[in-house]
């Protein structure tokens, strides 16, 4: 936010902040606005030669410095900011639209209270027909959660991993209840791996709020999430699978290191996992649309896999 | 934007909200610092064309210009901006409500949205609204990585057709569509734009992320009007395949398995606890779309009995087949592709039934 396109919004609206914060301090509102103190200085030196015809020393914007702050003394008409734009006013309203419909969020209210006010004064609710977004929950487990975490309390979770088919029992520590590609995760210390660990909310099959604080480790630091949520290690293993045009999908739907173009329309694409389980079920459910390239030793479970499961189909079929 | 011109702008919007009459162009010029009209035609031309490009600017950016005749006698238009019309209003928002705005305005992470909620957040705090992070660990994001997303949503604003290559699920080509543009929606994490496409005659939606290459606006602005009330949530969910009867199977699973099958489907028994015992071994599950039930059923190979209907043991057997075929030691000379096709995502309910694309 601070390209030169944006400077003229960010001067009409620096004024007015200054206005309502008198005597902040010059590195306060340069962070507050995303520049440099270099760059806030420039702005308060064109402001100030800034004013109504005539130019007269009372008709200027008049700022004044004292130390390391700044007051305005007087904005002329810029006492206000500008109303928001129709691109403004729909992310605003949208977004509080959005966390307003999630089940279990404890702001519902509040949003709600915050829409009827945005649309009365703005009229900002008419632009925003074009975009809705849909953000499900599971309440009851999001309230839970979220309740754990505000109290820093230790939570017991029944939790279904479903790479493995396995559901387990584990005592963690929240850290943060997170959004992301339309799921939320509850990032916690889990004290059976000794490890960070992010669990879905849709797989949390139980949940109780422990009496026991929680108290996460020092090792216990939240991921940076800005690659996605799954960061493949280097330990695990490398999978090519090449894959069918029918079963393109499977290359946007979870994260590969490598895609690459075949002459049939289809892909090859190569990831990383740690559950090498996980990709015997999916190229099964994948009926031959996928097929293991490398490893070869799963190349040979995937066969096992299935000879054995289509044995048991035989099986099922004969009459008894 | 360089220095004079931004102090002329600055100067310029002063002056226009300070007059309470209409300015004509001749005043402005005269007014403001930073118009030099000149003497000449040719300076007075060059005077026209920049004011006439700094009021688009002004608006572009939102600032309400109005125009009237200064008098009523007078011919000739004139311009001011009415203070009330560009002042943001007082929204008189209580604490807990600046709270839950402060995380609603961090919901967005992708440009254009996270830039239009940054200028709105700027401007709210400037109208000493101090919006702050949010409650601590509580991040709820909305995140828009396909490129298509703008040129859709700008369409959108506009009312223009929109022009691109589409490919649809297990087609290699893409094709080019014509859509008018009602709206993009984010449904279960994924983008869609949902709109008439011309050359199909109807309504369709569109996954974003299987638009390849450039979106491309085309025709003029407003041409395009979405239909009165429609949900364009709704649209993306009946996109799901309803037009099937639904049915039911009957499946035993191993001990210990089939979890996820067993939470969505719990046990009939008397002692059921929400499916996570493994003592109810046989489960009835509903289903519509017999190759969307497979889905979920043929990963777990042995550990699921089909014990009806045949037409699913049917296609959980084909797959199998396929998928051994597919795995045989000499199989890795061809292409794969060779068993049955229709095998999307779970839950994308885009496979090309209805009026999904």
């Amino acid at each position: 936010m601070s390209g030169a396109a944006d400077r003229l919004p960010r001067l009409l609206a620096l004024v007015p902040y200054l206005r309502t914060h008198p005597g902040a301090l010059i590195d306060d509102v340069a962070a507050e606005f995303g520049i440099t103190v270099r760059q806030l200085r420039d702005d308060l030196n064109l402001l100030w030669v800034c004013g109504l015809p005539g130019g007269a020393p009372g008709d200027l914007i008049d700022l004044s410095f004292e130390g390391e702050t700044v007051t305005v003394i007087d904005p002329q008409t810029l006492d206000r900011p500008l109303r928001l734009t129709a691109d403004e006013g729909q992310a605003l309203v949208v977004a509080a639209r959005t966390l307003a419909d999630v089940p279990g969020l404890a702001e519902r209210d509040a949003l709600d209270r915050v829409l009827a006010k945005l649309e009365g004064a703005l009229g900002a609710g008419e632009g925003s027909a074009g975009l809705a977004v849909t953000l499900e929950a599971e309440a009851g487990v999001l309230t839970t959660v979220r309740s754990a975490l505000d109290q820093h309390r230790r939570l017991h979770l029944r939790y279904l991993v479903e790479a493995r088919d396995e559901v387990t029992d584990r005592d963690v520590d929240p850290m943060r209840l997170l959004s992301r590609d339309g799921r939320w995760y509850l990032e916690a210390w889990c004290h059976r791996v000794e490890a960070m660990r992010l669990f879905r909310l849709d797989r949390i099959v139980d949940l109780q709020v422990l009496d026991t604080p929680a108290v996460p480790p020092p090792e216990a630091v939240s991921r940076d999430l800005a690659d996605g949520l799954f960061s493949p290690s280097p330990d695990d293993e490398l999978v090519t699978l090449q894959l069918a045009p029918a079963a393109r999908w499977v290359a946007d739907y979870y994260p590969v290191e490598s895609t690459e173009e075949t002459d049939d329309g289809g892909l090859r694409i190569a990831l990383r996992t740690p559950e090498v389980e996980w990709v015997i079920r999916l190229v099964l459910r994948l009926g031959g649309q996928g097929r293991v390239v490398e490893p070869v030793a799963l190349i040979d479970a995937v066969r096992l896999r299935a000879a054995e499961a289509l044995a048991a189909v035989e099986r099922a079929d004969q009459p008894t | 934007m360089s220095k004079r011109k931004l102090e002329r702008l600055l100067n310029l919007t002063l002056c226009l909200m300070a007059t309470s009459r209409y300015l004509t162009v001749r005043e402005v010029a005269e007014l403001v610092d930073g118009y030099e009209p000149g003497n000449t035609a040719d300076s007075e031309i060059a005077f026209r064309r920049m004011f006439e490009r700094d009021k688009e600017e002004l608006r572009e950016l939102g600032v309400p210009l109005e125009t009237g005749t200064p008098r009523t006698y007078d011919e000739e238009i004139g311009y001011r901006i009415p203070r009330r019309d560009y002042a943001l209003p007082d929204l008189h928002l209580d604490a807990d409500e600046v709270a839950a705005l402060g995380l609603a305005a961090r919901l967005w992470s992708s440009a254009s949205l996270a830039t239009a909620s940054a200028g709105a957040l700027r401007k709210l705090r400037a109208a000493g609204i101090d919006l702050q992070a949010g409650p601590a660990g509580l991040e709820p994001r909305v995140d828009v990585t396909e490129p298509a997303f703008d040129p859709c949503l700008a369409a959108v604003r506009e009312g223009r057709a929109v022009r691109f290559r589409y490919r649809r699920p297990g087609v290699a080509a893409a094709m080019e569509r014509e859509v008018e543009p009602w709206g993009v929606v984010s449904w279960r994490g994924r983008w869609y734009l949902v709109g008439f496409d011309r050359g199909r005659e109807g309504t369709r939606v569109f996954r974003l992320g299987r638009v390849e290459g450039t979106v491309t606006a085309f025709g003029p602005a407003g041409a395009v009007s979405r239909p009165e009330g429609i949900d364009l949530t709704a649209v993306v969910e009946s996109a799901e395949p309803r037009d099937l009867p639904e049915q039911q199977a009957r499946l035993r699973l191993r001990p210990g398995t089939g979890w996820a099958l067993r939470r969505a489907y719990p046990p009939q028994g008397p002692a059921g606890d929400g499916g996570t015992r493994d003592t109810d071994d046989e489960i009835v599950v509903s289903f519509r779309d017999v190759e969307r039930l497979a889905d979920q059923l043929v990963g777990l190979g042995a550990d699921v009995e089909v014990l009806g209907p045949d037409e699913v043991r049917a296609v959980v057997r084909r797959r199998l087949q396929a998928a051994l075929a597919a795995h045989e030691p000499n199989a890795g000379a061809g292409p794969a592709g060779t068993g049955p096709a229709g095998a999307g995502p779970a839950g994308t309910g885009l496979a090309g039934t209805g009026p999904t694309e």
